[in-house]
């Protein structure tokens, strides 16, 4: 065992910090477009969005390993500096590089199986934050089941012709683009009649509808097609190869879901506000309930923490097995967030539940938001109960379940 | 960067895995706790010792193997797998983490010499710091002992007991003294010894740093923590394999009992807590070899967490056994005591969280 990262990453994580400090306070112009930003106090220089991602980009803090020609850094892969602008990032509460569906899943997807021209297109300007992306996977009947989607794409005339109706589609107000997973085989076996295909969002037919959820955010929308007609040549990997590209992202999403210094980050915003508040005149953190309660829960963000860190040391370690460490995370990083902010909810009482702009309001609401938020995300990316029966059958060994009749 | 056991380390655990295989089935666990098997006891003693486990810690110019917490904690991971009917926390990690950290060099050279040649064995009696049940009292004035002291670990076979007085003052005296009464405490986990310790002004060698300080006993106090965690892991490991296993072959309305969703979930659920609960107790075996800063807050975290998923283990994992969990022919009942008991040594998890907030100055 051996947690240091040696001297020429405690240099890189000073030349972090010292970047952090220049752009302490630094805020955008143009926020309310740009879907997933978290609101930072302005106190800096205000720039665009996209000219922070360039700006990230230039010093290697952001697509390290794309290449130059698509619009990265161009440098090596290298999970420890990744790792170290995280955390730096978040300890001096500077906005990291937009993610987003783009960003996270099809860029990666893109770089492992897109073709020339559709990488030399698409990623420079889903990094600089240009194109925004949103994900069309699942759909009404189609949840946890998805491999049962039913959206329809013929080829006529050299064309995609796309008709149905997509849901939980995030961000789809603010995309110039959609990947989707669309059945094209109608007549092959289920898995195998998808492919996934890229949508300019602004092609005649496509319908937004908002789908507010019970944060009373419009985190989603509906999408519905009509006939809405793409080139042929808009597809990754071969027709009816949808499913194992949809595959190579879904491993991408479950990844980024959680993250373990922001957690952390969490639990110690959670300790100086139960310093400060007060109930008849005690502090919350001398209430022996509370304060038993929080001790457990910060045993959980620091056991969540290392096994983290045990995760990021099989990637860097050939040969180290920690199957179920790296399975379980998506279950344990956003069960253990719900109950985090939930607990600081609960301390607070009546209090905690204030929301929008109400008086007596505590740090913007953001215990109450990120409570309901989290319960979004045990749902999404495959629901906690998804996640368990993964755990079981590829972690345990345990049979899968059997098919239901007719089906 | 690495962050995991190393070879070595989980070469010496399968090691001792193995030995316990072969030498401590469940039918000799079950004859040694009804009390009919000492000289058995006394065999699995002598081959756990020949692998290094009574040496691990001393450093080698004492004659010991000059290993560090994490090697152990590998260990006591397998130990509690096995439910391994051995004196190891208090004899061979908090025993000589004390006299490491808080003896004078006369003291280490007397008993870590002892300890690595295996002429003598201590059993560790702390309770009076951690918490003193039933009004039991440790006086320790001018190199005499006198009280009582209650759960003292590993006394049965000891040739001396390391106690300690509430303030963390800690000395050593022999079991041979006139004075000193022993009488063993039955526990629900019989593979290891419980004992209620009376001192009638006995002479008491005091471990000299800690009439100053409580570094030492703290040390021996969180590496005890941070072994018995393990400890709880290794049986929790071996709970969740048996139910897994089990739920494998068990049928019932035609289909194999680990086929139903209800079961898998139960399953994926101890696993998925189970888990995190390595990477956090290595971690704490980590921070205590190399980060002292953290290590004490670590220690307690590791102690309380673990205490809490490894419960819920034993229940669950009995529960996917259905009435055979329940039974003694199954046995699975000595890792539902071994976590039990495991759990309250050196501090139940509620007693270790005001502690670690007490250790943030909360």
């Amino acid at each position: 065992m051996d947690l240091n990262y040696g001297a020429e990453y405690e240099d890189f994580r000073k030349e972090v910090r010292k970047f952090c400090k220049e752009w302490k306070g630094v805020n955008f112009k143009d926020s309310a477009k740009i879907p997933m930003t978290q609101a930072f106090k302005a106190t800096g220089v205000t720039i665009s969005r996209s000219e922070w991602q360039s700006t990230l980009i230039e010093k290697g803090y952001f697509a390290r390993s794309v290449p130059k020609e698509y619009g990265g850094f161009g440098g090596d892969s290298d999970i420890i500096k990744n790792r170290i602008i995280a955390s730096e990032f978040s300890n001096a509460n500077i906005p990291a590089a937009m993610g987003g569906q783009g960003i996270d899943m099809l860029v990666p997807t893109l770089l492992e199986l897109g073709t020339e021209e559709q990488k030399k297109r698409y990623i420079k300007p889903t990094l600089h934050g240009e194109m925004i992306w949103c994900q069309g996977y699942s759909e009404p009947s189609a949840g946890s089941d998805l491999a049962s989607l039913q959206t329809k794409g013929e080829l006529i005339n050299d064309s995609w012709v796309i008709n149905g109706q997509k849901i939980w589609t995030s961000t789809a107000q603010y995309s110039q683009m959609m990947f989707c997973l669309v059945r094209t085989e109608p007549d092959a076996q289920k898995h195998a009649g998808i492919s996934y295909l890229l949508v300019p969002m602004d092609t005649p037919g496509l319908e937004i509808r908002p789908l507010v959820d019970m944060t009373l955010k419009a985190g989603f929308n509906e999408v519905f097609f009509t006939d809405v007609t793409i080139p042929k040549e808009n597809i990754i990997g071969k027709r009816g190869e949808g499913w194992a590209v949809a595959n190579a992202t879904l491993g991408h999403e479950r990844g980024s879901l959680t993250d373990p210094n922001a957690t952390v980050n969490r639990v110690n915003f959670l300790i100086d506000r139960m310093k400060e508040e007060r109930l008849d005149g005690t502090r919350l953190i001398d209430m022996p309930v509370y304060r038993d309660k929080l001790i457990s829960i910060q045993a959980k963000v620091m056991a969540f923490q290392s096994n983290s860190l045990r995760v990021l040391s099989s990637k860097l370690n050939q040969g180290q097995d920690t199957k179920i460490a790296g399975m379980i995370q998506k279950l344990v990083g956003t069960e253990l967030r719900h109950e985090l902010e939930g607990f600081a909810v609960d301390i607070m009482g009546e209090v905690g539940t204030l929301y929008e702009d109400s008086p007596h309001l505590r740090d913007s609401g953001s215990w109450q938001f990120l409570y309901m938020y989290y319960l979004g995300l045990i749902i999404g990316g495959g629901t906690s109960q998804i996640q368990k029966n993964i755990i079981s059958e590829r972690g345990l060994g345990m049979p899968r379940e059997p098919k239901a009749q007719g089906v | 960067m690495y962050f995991g056991l190393s070879e070595d380390q989980i070469f010496f655990q399968g090691n001792v895995s193995k030995f316990l295989e072969d030498q401590a089935s469940l039918d000799i666990i079950r004859s040694i706790t009804e009390g009919d098997s000492l000289k058995l006891q006394g065999e699995i003693h002598s081959g756990l010792v020949n692998l290094g486990l009574g040496a691990l810690l001393i450093p080698e110019e004492f004659g010991g193997l000059g290993l560090d917490l994490l090697f152990a904690t590998a260990v006591s991971q397998s130990l509690g797998g096995g439910v391994a009917p051995i004196a190891f926390t208090g004899s061979y990690v908090m025993a000589p983490l004390a006299i490491i950290f808080g003896g004078s060099q006369r003291q280490k050279e007397k008993y870590l010499t002892q300890m690595s040649n295996n002429s003598i064995r201590i059993g560790v009696g702390f309770s009076q710091y951690i918490g003193a049940r039933d009004n039991s009292t440790i006086e320790i004035n001018n190199n005499k002992i006198s009280g009582r002291s209650l759960f003292v670990l590993d006394a049965k076979e000891a040739s001396h007991l390391m106690l300690s007085d509430a303030n963390g003052v800690v000395g050593l005296v022999s079991t041979n003294s006139s004075g000193v009464e022993i009488v063993e405490l039955t526990a629900v986990d019989k593979t290891r010894s419980y004992s209620e310790v009376t001192l009638n002004n006995v002479d008491i060698d005091v471990l000299e740093q800690t009439m100053s300080s409580k570094d030492a006993i703290n040390k021996a106090v969180d590496g005890g923590r941070i072994i018995l965690a393990a400890d709880s892991i290794g049986a929790s490991q071996r709970l969740i394999d048996k139910a897994v296993a089990y739920s494998k072959e068990r049928k019932q309305f035609g289909r194999v009992i680990g086929s139903f969703q209800a079961v898998k979930h139960m399953c994926a659920e101890m696993a998925s807590d189970l888990e995190p609960c390595y990477a956090l107790v290595w971690h704490a075996a980590y921070c205590f070899n190399n980060s002292p800063d953290e290590a004490r807050l670590m220690a307690c975290h590791a102690k309380s967490h673990v205490s809490e998923i490894s419960k819920m283990i034993a229940k669950k994992a009995t529960e996917v056994h259905g009435g055979m969990g329940f039974t003694d022919l199954m046995g699975l009942h000595y890792w539902f005591k071994r976590i039990g008991v495991n759990r309250h040594i050196l501090g139940a998890p509620e007693l270790v969280r005001e502690e670690a907030a007490n250790i943030q100055n909360f």
